[in-house]
């Protein structure tokens, strides 16, 4: 039987994500047993082999190359939830913020000088920062629902990107085939490795800095408690002088923003290119990240690393054992289903039912 | 560049090790777009992979990664077959081009093949297939079946490879049926069933009764039962499943003998840079069985079609060929270079539409 707790358990709300993940080896280990596969060397292929396995020194960095946009848009989303303002969007505002940075860049070409990469910076930023914008406007001027604007929007960046990709940013000397130059090979415009082999590219110095960032803003400044108090007690917020519209225009912008910086430094750095397929997901899969971390910036950073060494340890596993791609990704499902389910713990407690004799 | 070198001498240290340890097994990795269960390009992937286990048994090991995404993520799984020891890998998707050199850069002793691109270097090899041939084949059947004069296509992306098939199935249909139409419509996918089914019945839903498809899932295939009376072709596989009606005929990729060949060079150490662009001569590209719904003399002209492309008597852009705006393309009796074909970014006359820019 279930009973509500008067007050959110602390010891929960920090044990239930450990326990989720613990509760996903158990029964994702099941689910390769069935696939005729060794449970424990799946698992183990999954969490050690990209951490301490042979070629670590080679996926160690590819975490953070992985984990960094989710991280960097993470956080971004979280702030909003925290205050009840759903951005589903990110994915297309990571688009569009790809765009903007690689056409800034580009429209450089061949020029080589120090100012261009901070351009792309900022044109990386605006452009996500304006594709959040429209649901916040939308929402603040007429009250339309942000979460299937912002959705809907991932759909028209999607067809902007391959529209640009075929037209506007095509690599003159592609043989008409669709994507743009390898902004790799464009030391100016080139988002490297700081320092070679370590993985560290300025997406992922952001990403940290975003953490940071996030921390004080939530505890440390007054914006920061009204984000908090906006989610936790409306009214209260209400009276304490919060400006419903202004903390929309801020969480969608913001977060947007993150966003498009993380598409920024993808596209000029491990991508290179703006092509048609260019986002993989990054943005949806931002969501169970900010989730999975508790909605608390250095939850996010934890659950944005355990993200990508699922995809890095599903990847090994698939070509080692044989796994299926789907059972990786119904792996990855799990997480979030019991994540999800042991959050429940955290609000109620189970009791043993006693009948009521009347 | 500290950190290519070492990756480099650690595949090395490691390469040397693994074939001692495996008493010269040949593992050759595969990298895939979709799953293998597509039921079309993905699938006649692996199946060439499987002809290549069966081939050569003991001697080899196979290994794969499917729904790979284009970039970054290819180039890790890439990466990742080159640390585990792999003598070779084909990246079977036009998206893995720039990963795939980069990587290659990385393993100067491991073989690259990469389907469908153009960049080659000393240890890159790009192969293809004239799926184009079979378009005309097709272009042939669908004008000679349509009754409302409608052929709809569904384009994955306006890239030269798309571009052609369309303008040779145009081109072979127009020939057959002057009052022909082509209604085309762009996926922006190469695997999305629920897209591609939206597609058909779009077209459909436009006068189409004939379906040409240049994305892999069946469910065009799916639709087009539906509807009742449309005629589809396989595409990539054979899709024989949905034989013989709506299904009447099929382009099948067939990968398998090649992926022996260059496994075999691999072995003997004759491995080399190629550029390979075969057809129905050299039996990369098949005609599924067209099947009984089509007319007793229509699968015989067909037939003898395919039979001169195989000879090398007849090549399906052979002039007069005008483009979309009325120019010259190839005047009477010419035949279409390579170079032409590979780079193809325009519509032949009598096409409707701009192509996407």
């Amino acid at each position: 039987m279930l009973e509500k707790r008067p007050q959110p358990s602390k010891m929960w709300s920090y044990a239930t994500p450990l326990v989720a993940v613990i509760a996903t080896m158990v029964f994702g280990g099941v689910l390769f047993a069935l696939l005729g596969k060794n449970p424990v060397e799946a698992i183990g292929t999954i969490f050690w082999e990209p951490l301490f396995g042979e070629f670590a020194f080679y996926y160690r960095p590819q975490l953070l190359v992985k984990g960094a946009p989710l991280v960097l848009i993470a956080i971004g989303l979280s702030l909003g939830f925290r205050a009840g303002i759903w951005n589903i969007g990110a994915e297309g505002q990571y688009i569009m913020g790809a765009i903007f940075g690689a056409a800034a860049g580009l429209a450089f070409y061949p020029l080589e000088a120090w100012f261009i990469f901070p351009i792309m910076v900022m044109a990386g930023a605006l452009g996500g920062w304006i594709w959040a914008t429209i649901p916040a406007v939308l929402k603040v001027r007429f009250g339309t629902n942000e979460i299937l604007v912002s959705l809907m929007l991932v759909y028209v960046a999607e067809q902007m990107l391959a529209s640009v990709s075929l037209g506007l940013l095509k690599n003159p000397e592609g043989f008409g085939f669709p994507g743009s130059r390898n902004l790799q090979q464009y030391e100016s415009a080139y988002n490297a490795e700081l320092i070679a082999g370590s993985g560290m590219h300025w997406g992922v110095v952001t990403a940290l800095i975003a953490v940071i960032f996030a921390y004080v803003l939530l505890n440390r400044h007054m914006l920061g408690f009204h984000i908090r108090l906006t989610g936790e007690a409306p009214r209260a917020a209400r009276f304490a002088g919060v400006n419903p519209a202004r903390l929309v225009l801020f969480c969608l912008g913001l977060s947007g923003a993150l966003a498009g910086l993380a598409g920024m430094f993808e596209v000029s750095g491990p991508s290179g290119v703006v092509s048609i397929d260019f986002n993989v997901g990054y943005g949806f899969t931002a969501i169970i990240v900010a989730f999975l971390g508790r909605l608390h910036p250095v939850g996010i950073l934890l659950a944005g690393g355990l993200m990508a060494l699922t995809y890095i340890g599903g990847e090994i596993a698939q070509s080692q054992l044989g796994l299926p791609a789907a059972a990786i990704q119904v792996f990855q499902g799990m997480l979030l289903f019991f994540l999800l389910a042991f959050d429940l713990l955290t609000n109620y407690r189970i009791r043993a039912a006693r009948s009521e004799v009347a | 560049m500290k950190f290519t070198t070492l990756l480099a001498s650690a595949a090395m240290a490691l390469g040397l090790a693994t074939s001692a340890m495996a008493e010269d097994k040949t593992k050759v990795g595969f990298v895939y777009v979709g799953p293998v269960g597509d039921g079309g390009w993905t699938y006649e992937h692996d199946k060439g992979r499987l002809a290549v286990e069966e081939h050569f048994g003991d001697k080899v090991e196979t290994v794969f990664v499917e729904s790979v995404p284009e970039g970054p993520d290819a180039e890790r799984v890439m990466t990742q077959m080159a640390l585990d020891g792999a003598d070779l890998i084909f990246t079977t998707s036009f998206g893995y081009m720039d990963p795939t050199i980069n990587v290659a850069k990385k393993f100067p002793n491991v073989k690259f093949e990469h389907a469908t691109g153009y960049k080659t270097a000393d240890n890159v090899s790009v192969y293809s297939a004239r799926f184009y041939e079979g378009r005309a084949v097709q272009g042939h059947i669908a004008g000679k079946m349509t009754e409302s004069n409608i052929i709809g296509y569904i384009g994955s992306y306006p890239i030269p490879e798309v571009i052609r098939g369309i303008n040779s199935a145009y081109l072979h249909a127009k020939a057959v049926n002057p009052d022909v139409e082509f209604k085309i419509v762009w996926a922006y996918t190469w695997f999305d069933p629920a897209k591609e089914a939206d597609a058909a019945t779009v077209l459909i839903e436009q006068g189409a009764d004939v379906i040409l498809q240049h994305t892999d899932s069946t469910a065009p295939q799916a639709a087009a039962q539906e509807a009742g009376n449309v005629v589809t072709f396989g595409q990539a596989s054979d899709m024989s499943e949905y034989a013989p009606f709506p299904r009447v005929s099929s382009i099948i990729d067939n990968w398998a003998p090649y992926y022996i060949a260059r496994t075999q060079a691999v072995m003997d150490g004759s491995w080399e840079t190629v550029n390979t662009w075969d057809g129905i001569r050299e039996g990369m590209v098949e005609i599924g069985e067209i099947s009984d719904r089509v007319p007793a003399d229509v699968k015989e002209e067909a037939l003898a079609m395919k039979a001169a492309m195989a000879a090398g008597e007849y090549h399906p852009f052979t002039g007069p060929i005008n483009k979309q705006d009325g120019s010259v393309w190839l005047a009477e009796g010419e035949v279409a270079d390579d170079g032409t074909l590979a780079g193809m970014n325009f519509y032949v006359e009598g096409l409707e539409g701009e192509i996407p820019q």
